[in-house]
């Protein structure tokens, strides 16, 4: 077959010129005849179709009937479990649907069946006419004579800087949608106050955790003392603040220099919030030793100090020094050395100034 | 002279009531008129055509199911304890618009029902955007004159997807809370202003108390007239230019073949609508969408695993997944001159978007651009018969479809039992080689189908008869095809490549060589329709009874 379907010149000298030559194409035979449908010849097929058709409509009748029904019939008052609400919101599109799709396949059906079904060809008209766009030009031409702007440069010059300073009030009322960044993202409610260290207690109920309820392979999920008890921005702060606390082998760690006393008999804690785009870093992998993210599997490794061994996220996860007080209790020694979450552009910035 | 001639006219006086109510409207606004232009305009009819009407439909629906809801929801990030008659959830802590999301699902009479129609719309009216615009195309309707309308699409599509996620996010709870936080961090990656843009969208750190209300305005008000504006400019100008029609016997560029608005295409048009509407209740009814209740109230602790976004935001967390942070001991995130440039997040949230929008919204142009194309087209492409641009559009959709994965990479390890790592490297490598692949292969199917066009409208199609010839020589028999169901095969015109040409000062431009190379690229591998003269030597020399006898012609004609 491949002598004449490729069109090649090299291999028929008719397929090169074609589709450039009049003579060379098919010419178009028109539209087909029509043909007729039962409904057109049989009376009875057409007297068929009209039963259907109101057949449907009659079923949207229905569908209507099931929808009040289902809406006054079932109470949603006391008592009423989630099984009722199902049953509910079930029936009502059920009868929705029947209501809707019965008048749309009637309509449907009727013009399929019945309705002329003759293919009609009209005329496309120029989108533009060579005339039109003569005499629009020459109406804009007399416009732009009549205002003057061309001859009266200043009258333009000045309406130019006008407008074009008019929207500066529109943007500095939108200047305060927010309050500025300053060093909001550095710091989190884990810094000591008034010399005061603070405790790592349960997420959510806030009760201390004592170093020795935290057994070797478990895991807790930690807020701050007094977070539950703040009245404002406890999300925000929530948001920065939450942490992850797991029992390794102390063997197992192997810390880098300066971060010897950040843990407490194997006892680690980092930041929960992931270092790609913020989600919490929910999963730990007990065997491994392997936090992931489930919502885009950045994986860190702790006994690498939480160091991204798989995944988007580009930086180890922030370390939280940790100790215990006089009674037991885990506390944090300091705040984090650097921001936690995902990264931003002033970042580094922030990180030199905490540590400096 | 008003006078009189009002006079000479005899003023028409209705029968009926209606008649008169008519007529007095028709008096004041001058609807026969408009009756007489647009009551028989003829309308194309195909399948493919149905799917911005989808899109249309479920917009209308959006806005009915949208204003029930506008009616019990409440914005308010303030803290409340839930006191409705969900039990699991009973005096918890939560926002007040998630709580009013609670009530509308399970206090207020049909309002589960309402909540469902809304989601499952906009699902649906993203989808059908996008199905839309796939024809569009694939078929070549973006061609001159309507690219300016393929724009106006395209920022449809942008748009029903702000409108989508700003809506996702309004019941603050868990999911839509993390996607927030997400947008969040992607926000923050932004270099130099990224920090100050993420304040000013959340009233300052997030997740805080100002974005649900925020977002909210956007929801209902901004972004939804946006979006009607758009349709009236998309319809306005599908009303200017007519629709295009697919090739066949009696369609050209010069006319319009199809049925009249009055009475069949309205009729189907419009029982279309309450077919769209009817198939959405029953998803509606069957089929759960985001149940709130499940996932609590939004805390920036808790995740579950397996979370999804809306399969339109899709791609963008499928090319976040897929970007590695660290390659080797290069780290994606690095300081430049004291400042945080967090490249593996900015590339993968920006880039992939950014290359498929942009070549989206050029593509028209550059087309027009390669073929020297001046002409109007109202006859529509068949993919195969423009084997190049089919090409990049499947690459394209794979290319989407690759990152669309990769959103469920976690749900695709678990389904199947493989590893996520696996899974992950087999989607980092099909983001670049996918395309590549994609594209060559439907290059090559869009080129085998012309080549099978050709063999049928030459040679006819098999007919299953198997003839044993006198001297033992087995043969099919081919019917010849009618005149009506040939053109369809040899209707279409296949563009040479065009060469390089001088500019007037004689002088062959860089940008010209540029453009003939990929003139050559677009066309070079090409199927000229069959030739009359072509058909004539097929019948001559093969000689097998395929030219068969009127019997076998009467048959086909149907």
């Amino acid at each position: 077959m491949g002598n004449h379907s490729d069109g090649s010149p090299n291999h028929s000298g008719t397929v090169a010129t074609a589709g450039q030559n009049e003579v060379e194409k098919f010419q178009d035979p028109g539209l087909p005849p029509h043909r007729l449908r039962l409904a057109d010849t049989d009376p009875k097929a057409a007297k068929r179709a009209e039963r259907q058709v109101a057949v449907l409509f009659g079923t949207s009748v229905v569908g209507t009937l099931i929808f009040l029904v289902a809406y006054f019939a079932i109470d949603l008052g006391e008592g009423a479990g989630i099984a009722t609400i199902r049953l509910q919101n079930a029936l009502l599109g059920l009868g929705t649907a029947f209501a809707m799709l019965g008048i749309g396949t009637g309509i449907v059906h009727w013009a399929k069946a019945l309705m002329p079904d003759h293919e009609v060809s009209e005329e496309r008209h120029a989108i533009r006419t060579e005339e039109d766009r003569q005499a629009a030009v020459r109406i804009v031409d007399d416009i732009v004579e009549e205002t003057g702007i061309k001859r009266r440069p200043l009258i333009r010059n000045t309406l130019l800087g006008a407008v074009a300073l008019a929207p500066l009030p529109a943007i500095a009322v939108f200047g305060d949608l927010g309050p500025r960044p300053d060093k909001k993202l550095a710091h989190t409610m884990w810094a000591p106050e008034e010399g005061k260290l603070k405790r790592l207690t349960r997420d959510p109920d806030g009760t201390p955790i004592k170093a020795s309820d935290v057994t070797l392979g478990s895991a807790f999920h930690v807020i701050p003392e007094g977070l539950n008890e703040l009245h404002e921005g406890k999300l925000n702060e929530k948001a920065k603040a939450v942490v992850l606390l797991m029992r390794l082998d102390p063997a197992s760690l192997k810390p880098s220099a300066g971060r010897e006393d950040w843990s407490y008999n194997g006892i680690v804690a980092y930041s929960k919030i992931c270092t790609h785009v913020g989600c919490p870093v929910a999963l730990y992998e007990q065997q491994t030793h392997h936090l992931l993210c489930p919502c885009h599997q950045s994986t860190f490794d702790l006994t690498q100090e939480c160091k991204v061994i798989f995944g988007p996220a580009s930086r180890p996860l922030p370390q939280l020094p940790i100790a215990v007080d006089n009674e037991g209790y885990l506390v944090a020694t300091s705040d984090f050395k650097e921001p936690v979450g995902p990264s931003y552009w002033e970042r580094d910035e922030h990180e030199r100034s905490i540590n400096s | 002279m008003s006078a009189a001639s009002t006079a000479e006219a005899p003023a028409f006086v209705a029968k009926t009531k209606t008649g008169r109510i008519t007529d007095f409207v028709d008096a004041r606004v001058g609807g026969s008129g408009i009756l007489r232009e647009f009551g028989r305009k003829v309308f194309p009819d195909h399948w493919s055509f149905m799917f911005g009407e989808v899109a249309l439909y479920s917009f209308v629906i959006l806005l009915l199911s949208g204003t029930f809801l506008t009616f019990f929801f409440d914005p308010s990030m303030a803290e409340t304890h839930y006191a409705g008659s969900y039990v699991p959830l009973k005096n918890v802590e939560m926002s007040v618009a998630y709580s009013s999301s609670l009530n509308i699902s399970f206090d207020i009479r049909g309002g589960l029902f309402m909540r469902q129609v809304h989601h499952w719309a906009a699902l649906l009216f993203v989808a059908s955007i996008a199905v839309h615009m796939l024809r569009v195309f694939f078929t070549g309707a973006f061609r001159k004159p309507r690219e300016m309308n393929w724009v106006v699409g395209s920022v449809l599509l942008i748009l029903a997807m702000a409108a989508g996620f700003t809506g996702y996010s309004l019941p603050d709870d868990l999911l839509s809370g993390n996607g927030l936080r997400i947008i969040d961090g992607v926000i923050k990656s932004i270099p130099v202003v990224g920090t100050y843009i993420s304040f000013f969208l959340f009233g300052g750190e997030f997740p805080g108390t100002a974005v649900i209300g925020r977002l909210y305005m956007l929801h209902i008000l901004l972004v939804p007239a946006l979006i009607l504006l758009m349709i009236v400019l998309h319809l306005f100008m599908v009303v200017v230019h007519k629709h295009t029609q697919y090739p066949g016997p009696g369609r050209n560029d010069g006319n319009v073949v199809g049925y009249p608005l009055g009475p069949v295409y309205a009729a189907k048009a419009g029982g279309f609508f309450f077919i769209v509407f009817g198939v959405i209740a029953l998803m509606a009814a069957f089929f759960t969408i985001n149940p709130i209740w499940n996932y609590g109230p939004y805390d920036p602790s808790p995740v579950s695993a397996g979370t999804q976004p809306d399969w339109y935001i899709g791609f963008v967390d499928g090319a976040l997944r897929l970007m590695p942070g660290v390659i080797g001991d290069f780290h994606f995130e690095y300081v430049v001159f004291g400042y945080t440039l967090t490249l593996n997040v900015l590339l993968p949230a920006l880039v992939p978007a950014g290359i498929l929008f942009t070549v989206m919204f050029m593509y028209p142009w550059i087309e027009a651009w390669v073929t020297k194309d001046t002409r109007e087209h109202h006859v529509l492409d068949r993919p195969r018969n423009a084997p190049t641009r089919t090409a990049i559009g499947v690459a394209g959709f794979v290319w989407y479809c690759v990152m669309w994965a990769a959103a469920g990479s976690d749900l695709i390890a678990t389904h199947f039992h493989v590893s996520l790592n696996d899974v992950t490297y087999w989607l980092r490598a099909l983001f670049f080689i996918g395309p590549v692949i994609a594209f060559v292969v439907a290059k090559r199917v869009a080129l085998a189908l012309q080549r099978k066009d050709r063999e049928i409208a030459l040679h006819g199609r098999e007919t299953g008869r198997i003839v044993r010839l006198p001297h033992g020589e087995f043969i099919e028999v081919h019917a010849p095809l009618d005149e009506y169901k040939r053109y369809k095969l040899v209707g279409f015109e296949s563009p040479a490549p065009l060469p390089a040409v001088p500019n007037e000062h004689g002088i062959v431009t860089r940008k010209e060589k540029r453009r003939a190379f990929l003139s050559k690229w677009f066309f070079e591998d090409r199927v000229a329709p069959a030739t009359p003269a072509e058909l004539e030597a097929a019948h001559g020399h093969h000689g097998h009874p395929a030219v068969g006898s009127a019997e076998e012609n009467k048959s086909l004609s149907h």
